[in-house]
């Protein structure tokens, strides 16, 4: 009995988070502007109830999936009585209602990790916070109500049994990468609300920065691992050996995460030197716009992605009508509010500051760049110019000349000192690195590959100097210690954090360098018997037969793979299935990963005679792509562990009471 | 104050943005006017489904405002609108089927079981005829005029209102 | 991210054909430079039916007569040019992955590398600034204090 109305347990659960958090956004919110202790105080138990309650509704959701409960529309849509149980817990989230209320309860979450771990923060403060959360969490609990509701109900006729999940998504990557994804698009909603919190209380100083560090990166992170985990998921499971297509819905995920990134690098500035204030601000508000933005251009059906998720008109209208209201209100408050004046910090032409500058501008002309060729056959389209399409060509021509230049200043950055320093001192840190990644890189494809390539070398070189002088300078910094190794030990986590970040950029772009340039691929006619060489590896089909899975049938050739005469010989299985329930055919690719070089091995069409269309890929450093995205997420995470913080925490009533003197600049 | 001015361009600059968003919210991506519109119906020389002997060209298709519909026995779409082409032949207008990677068999198979709107069918079993139109799956509907130059083209199923509202129209147009 | 690559949304313009595998053909070359521009061609043309693809990732049957257009036409000694324009007179500008440059393309391309300007012009603007900025503000004793100061803080 109790089966039968969990559907209606997590509706009505979703309702009164909804009320929850109208409260929350109304109440702290005036609570602050009239000084009222008792109505700010609403804050904390309405973030916490919402975040309750919303995971009752997602908790029920999840149970009609497990249990089969067809009669819940979503549910019948997206699985299958076949379907196995981790695939029927994922799917939740592979459909467009589920997926929104998977948001929602990240965001609930967010709002409850802000509010709980905030004891220390001023009490207007937080509460301002609390009600901007209140107000996005409205936003998205009512899109979910009106326009995605999950718990739709197929009564009186309920199907026997569910269309099945989309094959595409019954895989490891697809479980993992929404939710991470999400984690930091909806993170970046913390970093947002502390923004409007300084701007509406006038309290934008270097412990604002301090509280808002942690959160942005944390939400960078969860945003770097999303975006790595999508590229490897395309990668393995898409069956062309692409790992970024310029697609839209990967450009919604990049633009958030450039803009994101120059938000941590920008907050650095603000919090060491108090200035790029209102700059910072304004990432702070770009990132979740550019978040909610992704969300639009995904859900709405307006660009000709590849993405079947919504195409609904009114969801369309009402994510639009979110952004809208979001984006207009936030600049209105910035317009309104940002600091008037902020006393001048002075810098020279060669300081951390200036190159941070030049780093932040780069970061912005990418993303417009993106921006711009993702949204661009739209506009045209609006104004009746015709279709055209813009893709990695295009991206590429941009993106790449752009990195490159970034790269320069990312090597000089970390060694830079705030302020000024004269060029014989940075010469004298660099000079060696500089020659050595020339050196090196331009030999390297030539020891690597034999064969010379000019972006190959471009690549290593960047990397090289990105990763250089940061060693240098670790031996720099550890010169006064006992030891090396006792140095190192005394350097701080957010140091640390620093250095793996260039570093994980460093390793993607000698990923992206290599395997672009020395990936070799051959589409062969393959029976049973053939032999091919492919880099020097041997692959010959043995046998091929077929095997029944839980919900599919699939073909499978068996590949023996040598490497040389003499290598350790292993076998490659690829396969063709038949999803039963969907009828959809999928080419289920085999890979043998290794660090410095992936195999990969899809199977194409029957060719009649017995003998199977295959490609055969040789991807040389495929795997330091998302090495390169891990590092950087680990990074990001180890700065936020950082004393530093913890240690704010402590001083912060100190640092409120300053504030409120006339001297602090950032008093509107 | 000039500032604040500047920083309010920033809310303006973003409304205009979602305007063009707006606008698209009603449009169909994937609809898209053939690149040969107003251009020749493209030369080409094939034989006719019901006969293997008789060679037809572009000729055909001059004198007189004719629809050209391509469709294959595989495409349900095709199925689901002969009533509609049907019903334009029975209006008068000629009408000319462009039989798209089919073998013959089944194209007539399908014409005795669907009913045959078309004065003539174009056998067109490697698509290459399709190629040249543009074609990139069925069904597909040109509108050419008496002097061979395609004047309409309707993408996928043809429903009684596209008949009504765009096709009709479209024809009386270029008579 | 490209969560359901591949799948045709169009849906009244069935095909035949399976939906998610990569257009795999064997195909013989005797020069590896024409391979490379086969290789170029294919991966800058959208297929047309399908969502967001290259025709050399995609499985449509269209893609697949594409690829095989555009071997012949290499194999004819035309050149990329030539190829291009052959099929964007039977499939319009839409296919092109690298719009070209054209009254209506002019913002697309011409935006970024104004950008790129902009940029130079607000960091040497705003340097310029800082740097009058630091040196009325201070002395140069202060300066070489604060300095130090500044350095001790950032090893911490």
């Amino acid at each position: 009995m109790l089966i039968k109305i969990i559907p209606e347990i997590g509706h009505f659960a979703l309702v009164i988070a909804l009320l929850m958090a109208v409260v929350q956004a109304v109440m702290p919110l005036a609570g602050a502007a009239t000084r009222r202790p008792l109505w700010m105080a609403y804050g904390r138990p309405m973030a916490i109830g919402q975040f309750l309650f919303v995971t009752i509704a997602y908790l029920c959701l999840t149970a009609s999936y497990m249990l089969d409960d067809f009669s819940v529309a979503n549910v019948a849509n997206n699985s299958n009585s076949l379907l196995p149980w981790y695939y029927k817990f994922s799917a939740v989230w592979g459909n467009h209602e589920g997926s929104v209320l998977l948001w929602s309860l990240m965001l609930a979450g967010w709002g409850f990790a802000a509010s709980v771990f905030s004891g220390d923060l001023p009490r207007d403060m937080v509460a301002r916070v609390q009600g901007i959360m209140g107000m996005v969490c409205v936003g998205f609990l009512l899109f979910i109500l009106m326009t995605s509701n999950p718990f739709e109900r197929l009564l009186p006729n309920m199907p026997q049994d569910g269309a099945d999940l989309n094959p595409l998504l019954q895989d490891f990557g697809l479980v993992v990468h929404p939710p991470m994804l999400y984690m930091g698009y909806v993170g970046f909603s913390v970093v947002f609300a502390f923004a409007i919190a300084a701007l509406l209380g006038g309290r934008l100083d270097a412990a604002w920065t301090r509280w808002a560090r942690p959160w942005t990166n944390v939400a960078w992170a969860f945003l770097t691992v999303g975006i790595a985990l999508g590229s490897w998921w395309a990668y393995y499971e898409l069956g062309w050996g692409g790992w970024w297509f310029w697609d839209p819905v990967e450009n919604a995920s990049l633009l958030p995460w450039l803009t994101g990134t120059a938000l941590v690098h920008s907050l650095a500035v603000t919090e060491k030197r108090g200035s790029f204030k209102s700059w910072t601000v304004l990432l702070a508000i770009s990132t979740f716009s550019l978040s909610l933005m992704g969300t639009f251009l995904v859900r709405s059906g307006v660009l000709t992605s590849v993405h079947a998720f919504a195409n609904d008109p009114t969801r369309g209208f009402f994510i639009l009508m979110l952004l809208a209201i979001t984006v207009t209100l936030s600049l209105l408050v910035f317009a309104l509010r940002a600091p008037r004046v902020s006393h001048k910090v002075g810098f020279n032409w060669l300081s951390r500051d200036s190159l941070l500058l030049i780093n932040n501008i780069i970061l912005v002309i990418m993303t417009v760049t993106v921006l711009l060729g993702t949204v661009y056959p739209l506009i045209l389209d609006s104004l009746g110019l015709g279709k055209i399409s813009v893709g990695p060509p295009y991206f590429n021509a941009l993106f790449v000349p752009l990195t490159v230049v970034m790269c320069v200043f990312m090597g000089l950055g970390p060694v830079a000192r705030w302020k000024s320093m004269s060029g014989r001192e940075l010469w004298r840190k660099l000079g060696l690195a500089a020659a050595a990644a020339i050196v090196l890189g331009v030999a390297m494809p030539l020891v690597y590959g034999g064969e010379w390539n000019l972006w190959v070398s471009l690549g290593i070189v960047s990397a090289l100097w990105i990763v250089l002088p940061m060693v240098r300078d670790l031996f720099d910094k550890t010169r006064h210690a006992s030891s090396f190794v006792a140095g190192l030990r005394k350097l701080s986590l957010s140091y640390w954090g620093m250095v793996l970040g260039h570093v994980g950029i460093a390793v993607t772009i000698v990923g992206v360098a290599v395997v672009s340039n020395y990936n070799i691929e051959r589409n062969v006619r393959m029976s049973p018997g053939t032999t091919v060489e492919v880099a020097g590896y041997q692959f010959t089909m043995t046998e091929l037969t077929n095997r029944r899975g839980p919900n599919f049938l699939a073909d499978t050739s068996i590949i023996q793979v040598q490497r040389g005469d003499e290598g350790r010989s292993f076998v490659m299985r690829p396969e063709k299935r038949l999803y039963l329930a969907t009828g959809m055919p999928m080419t289920q690719v085999a890979l043998r990963p290794g660090l410095f070089r992936d195999l990969y091995v899809a199977m194409g069409e029957d060719l009649g005679d017995g003998s199977y269309a295959m490609r055969v890929q040789y991807k040389p450093f495929v795997r330091w792509l998302w090495l390169g995205g891990l590092l950087m997420a680990f990074g990001g995470i180890l700065a936020v562990a950082d004393k530093r913080y913890r240690r704010a925490a402590a001083r912060q009533p100190a640092s409120s009471r300053i504030d409120q003197s006339p001297s602090q600049e950032a008093t509107v | 104050m000039t500032r604040r001015l500047l920083l309010l361009l920033l809310p303006i600059g973003f409304v205009g943005i979602a305007l063009f968003l707006y606008q698209g919210l009603g449009r169909d991506p994937s609809q898209r006017d053939s690149a040969l519109m107003a251009r020749d119906f493209p030369a080409f020389e094939a034989s006719t489904l019901r006969d293997a002997n008789r060679q037809v060209d572009q000729s055909l298709l001059t004198g007189e405002v004719t629809l050209v519909n391509v469709w294959g026995e595989w495409c349900p779409a095709c199925k689901q609108e002969m009533p509609q082409l049907l019903e334009l032949a029975d209006n008068g207008i000629r009408m000319v089927g462009i039989n798209y990677r089919d073998t013959r068999e089944k194209g007539l198979e399908f014409l005795s079981e669907f009913g045959d709107p078309f004065e003539v069918n174009v056998f067109d079993p490697e698509g290459s005829l399709g190629f040249d139109l543009g074609v990139y799956g069925a069904p597909e509907t040109f509108l050419v005029d008496a002097d061979g130059v395609i004047r309409y083209h309707h993408k996928g199923y043809v429903s009684p209102e596209d008949v009504r509202e765009r096709i009709l129209p479209e024809v009386e147009k270029w008579r | 991210m490209a969560l359901m690559r591949g799948i045709f949304a169009v849906m009244l313009l069935a095909l035949a054909g399976s939906v998610v595998a990569a257009g795999i053909e064997v195909r013989e070359f005797d020069d590896p430079v024409m391979e490379q521009r086969y290789r170029d061609l294919t991966a800058s043309m959208r297929c047309p039916l399908c969502e967001n693809q290259a025709i050399d990732d995609s499985d449509a049957p269209i893609s697949g007569d594409m690829r095989e257009r555009v071997y012949q036409l290499l194999q004819d000694g035309q050149s990329d040019i030539e190829i291009i324009n052959h099929m964007v007179q039977r499939f319009g500008e839409y296919i092109l992955y690298n719009p070209r440059l054209e009254n209506r393309t002019y913002l697309l391309w011409g935006l970024p590398i104004g950008l790129v300007v902009l940029g130079m012009l607000v960091v040497v603007l705003m340097v310029r600034a800082r740097r009058n900025a630091s040196a009325k503000a201070l002395s140069a004793e202060e300066r070489a204090r604060l300095d130090a100061l500044i350095n001790r803080e950032r090893s911490s």
